[in-house]
């Protein structure tokens, strides 16, 4: 297993960080917030990232893709975190699109996966039912019936699920929340009669949605894989998510200690520039410390995804282990960035704030911290 | 097949025939060899292991010929280092000669010295000891005091050192003295070499906290050095000492030396001793240990990154500064939270009411105080990053890292 980029995935680094510094800079985050944009990201921005690829990066050649593994889309998360860009790769493409190859059948593939890749269509996943994420507590019921299934329940937090063509809903055929069997996954076109996704507005102002399913009526091709074995798929598919996630929570640290460091060295008071002060450069030394662990973790996350000698809990631990670092190294270097660039640092004009909004979201978001401690532990057991 | 090729070749076959099997395993604390005027072996193989890799010159097989060593060029060297990684090969012995005092020889050593110190060394024939540190000169190292006194064809040394590993097991000793104590603290500063069989010299084993340790404190009263002695240029010992120091750092990234997390697995020992947490403080402590053993997984994927990138040419500079901090911070938390969740297990003493191993985690968190104090303290490792590595600004003028 490496822990570095090879020539061809920093080639992909290079590519995604020049298109997005020239398509998306942190100022157009800001501009589409102000503009309240419903989508949450730039249309034009996502087709011309898929012209370049970015839709087919982790899917095999025979489904449309580059079979670039998650080693392919660990440069161009770090490049979406170091620019604050919003698209909806990790949704549609990571999320929902891993879940299409992972569990989908071959007619499923045809009609949602193929447009999904050329960028016609985007899907989003609807998990979590509480503020905090759970996976194994989904309780929305999915109740078998003479035409399939009928679901109904609420689901929140579905990131990138207002505006999004179709849904890939996890819900229970069998269990009890809490259990691991019984869950499944239903396609759920956003047009059904009783799907409703309503805004929920983050401080991030990404699109973030909330999904009512009021009796809705699915027939049985709806169902996505084996009813109620769709845990292993979907706990797969959301490892993939996470350790995007904390690529982009690396590349969003890395990118504001810069920026901090660069002012520690300029700003002046007292007639020196405050970073000769030892108490400031300790702090930085421990946050560069935790950068360097935090860039291991993510390194060791995305490989170990792609490495088929590691059996699941194997994979589990190291994408835990990475998404725990990167989002604890993310808002440690967020809380010290605002305080670092003291008054100017609460103010809304400087970028520091955005960073900050979007490192606490994208820490939360697929299990904080305290999630994938407990997850790290438990699996730890599993591989010992 | 290249030069390099029937290098590695020859080489591959060399090791296989020579290194002995049980010389391929990780090592255990007593096993390491020390080289030495009176080497000791724990077994056979280990001694035979030492006497071929000697013959065959690869001690220092980078050095010239004429100086002991093979001769080796540097894609050589990376050749047999890799032959020998792939054969988990142990280091035939731990020389602090060697590792530190040898490229500052080779780099500022008249030819004299080169001849009669460097062949014996490269045989393993000297244990060496380092005198920096003294009662009064730790972080600031450069404050040191110990005097050589200008008398003829000698200096006479008086004053004391301390934390030298080994120093009374130890043949010669690489020394910093002061010869000018009017000049400026950095600029009257020498290096010597001295045997330690002279005359007045006095080395004092240092009982620590966690027990019996190999550090002393060497005493110095009156101890005739001659002149010969001096290495490099008198009063120019500071910066022999700079580059003696970063070919430490360098000889540890080298020989993959930047220690790994101790062996006591945090979460085999959490299972054990809190296998159900029944409270919600005992929960919380399960959760301050597991992230302790995360970032300690973190830190070995990361000794494991400058590894490679260090082998495909990136430059690891960066990373090499923090492992010393890192190591060792992580080392006292990791007992700190052992502590917590064995409770009085681990407050054993000599005491046959505990395992071994309860006994050896006691010791090894006492221990763990010295780590981040000795080799350069953690704030000074802190203050390094800041400003070699993230290029922030000192602080007042003449104070460096």
């Amino acid at each position: 297993m490496t822990l570095r980029y090879n020539e061809e995935q920093r080639l992909l680094a290079d590519s995604a960080r020049d298109f997005l510094a020239a398509r998306s800079p942190v100022s157009a985050q800001r501009r589409l917030r102000d503009e309240g944009a419903r989508a949450g990201f730039d249309t034009q921005l996502w087709r011309d990232a898929v012209e370049l690829g970015w839709s087919a990066i982790p899917f095999p050649e025979q489904l449309g893709g580059l079979d670039f593994g998650c080693m392919g889309l660990g440069p161009v998360f770090e490049a979406i975190g170091h620019n604050l860009a919003p698209t909806p790769l990790l949704s549609s493409v990571v999320l929902a699109g891993s879940l299409l190859h992972l569990a989908g059948s071959a007619r499923q593939q045809a009609t949602w996966l193929q447009p999904l890749i050329s960028g016609e269509r985007r899907l989003a996943l609807a998990v979590d039912e509480r503020a905090r994420h759970q996976p194994r507590d989904i309780a929305m019921a999915a109740v078998a019936n003479a035409e399939g299934f009928r679901l109904h329940g609420e689901k929140f937090w579905v990131v990138d699920g207002v505006g999004a063509d179709a849904f890939v809903v996890a819900a229970r055929t069998d269990g009890q929340p809490g259990d691991a069997h019984g869950i499944s996954l239903f396609l759920v076109p956003a047009d059904t009669p009783g799907v409703e996704c309503s805004p929920l507005p983050l401080i991030d102002s990404r699109n973030c949605g909330r999904l009512r399913l009021d009796q809705v009526q699915l027939d049985a091709q709806a169902l996505l894989g084996a009813p109620g074995q769709a845990w292993s798929a979907l706990d797969a598919a959301l490892d993939r998510g996470r350790a995007c996630l904390a690529a982009e929570l690396l590349g969003a640290a890395q990118q504001l200690f810069q920026t901090t460091l660069d002012y520690l060295k300029t700003r002046v008071q007292f007639d020196v520039p405050i970073g000769s002060f030892q108490a400031l450069q300790h702090r930085a030394a421990q946050l560069y410390v935790d950068l360097a662990l935090a860039r291991s973790a993510v390194m060791a996350g995305l490989a170990a995804l792609d490495a088929h000698e590691l059996n699941d809990a194997q994979r589990g631990r190291l994408v835990s282990l990475a998404k725990w670092k990167a989002g604890d190294t993310a808002i440690k270097v967020a809380n010290e960035a605002v305080q670092m660039h003291g008054g100017i640092g609460v103010t809304d004009e400087l970028d520091v704030g955005l960073y900050l909004k979007r490192v606490r979201v994208a820490q939360a978001c697929l299990g904080d911290r305290d999630f994938h401690c407990e997850r790290y532990s438990a699996l730890d057991e599993a591989c010992a | 097949m290249s030069t390099i090729e029937q290098f590695r070749h020859e080489t591959r076959a060399w090791l296989e025939a020579n290194c002995p099997p049980s010389m391929r395993a990780a090592m255990a604390e007593g096993d390491v060899v020390w080289g030495g005027s009176q080497p000791q072996f724990p077994n056979d193989d280990a001694r035979l292991w030492f006497e071929r890799m000697r013959d065959k010159r690869w001690f220092c097989p980078e050095w010239p010929e004429a100086y002991g060593g093979a001769g080796l060029d540097a894609e050589q060297v990376a050749v047999l280092e890799s032959e020998m990684r792939r054969l988990k090969c142990r280091p035939p012995q731990i020389n602090l000669g060697i590792w530190m005092l040898g490229p500052v020889l080779l780099a500022y050593g008249s030819e004299a010295q080169k001849l009669s110190l460097l062949p014996p060394m490269a045989r393993g024939e000297v244990r060496w000891c380092q005198g920096f540190s003294e009662p009064n000169a730790g972080s600031d190292l450069a404050s040191l005091k110990m005097s050589a006194r200008d008398a003829g064809d000698h200096f006479v040394v008086d004053g004391s050192k301390i934390w030298t590993s080994y120093g009374d097991k130890s043949d010669w000793m690489y020394a910093l003295v002061r010869t000018d104590p009017q000049a400026s603290k950095h600029e009257g500063i020498s290096l010597i070499v001295l045997d330690m069989r002279s005359p007045g010299i006095n080395a004092m084993p240092i009982d620590l906290i966690s027990g019996k340790s190999a550090f002393c404190q060497v005493f110095f009263d009156a101890v005739k050095v001659p002149k010969s002695q001096l290495v490099g240029p008198l009063n120019g010992g500071w910066n022999l000492a700079k580059y003696l120091l970063q070919h430490e750092r360098k000889a540890m990234s080298k020989f993959g030396e930047f220690s790994l997390p101790s062996h006591f697995d945090l979460l085999a020992l959490l299972r054990e001793y809190l296998p159900r947490p029944r409270t919600q403080g005992e929960q919380a402590l399960q959760a301050r240990v597991v992230a302790c053993a995360m970032d300690e997984h973190a830190y070995g994927l990361t000794v494991q990154r400058m590894a490679e990138e260090g082998r495909c040419g990136d430059d690891v500079s960066g990373l090499m500064a923090i492992m010393k901090l890192t190591h060792t911070e992580q080392e006292r938390s990791k007992f700190e939270v052992l502590l917590d969740a064995m409770g009085g297990h681990a407050f054993g003493w000599e005491s046959e009411a505990f395992s071994e191993r309860e006994l050896a985690v006691t010791r090894s968190w006492l221990n763990s105080y010295a780590l981040t104090i000795s080799g350069g303290a953690s704030e000074v490792q802190l203050n390094v990053i800041a400003k070699r590595v993230l290029g922030l600004p000192d602080g007042k003028k003449g104070v460096t890292a």
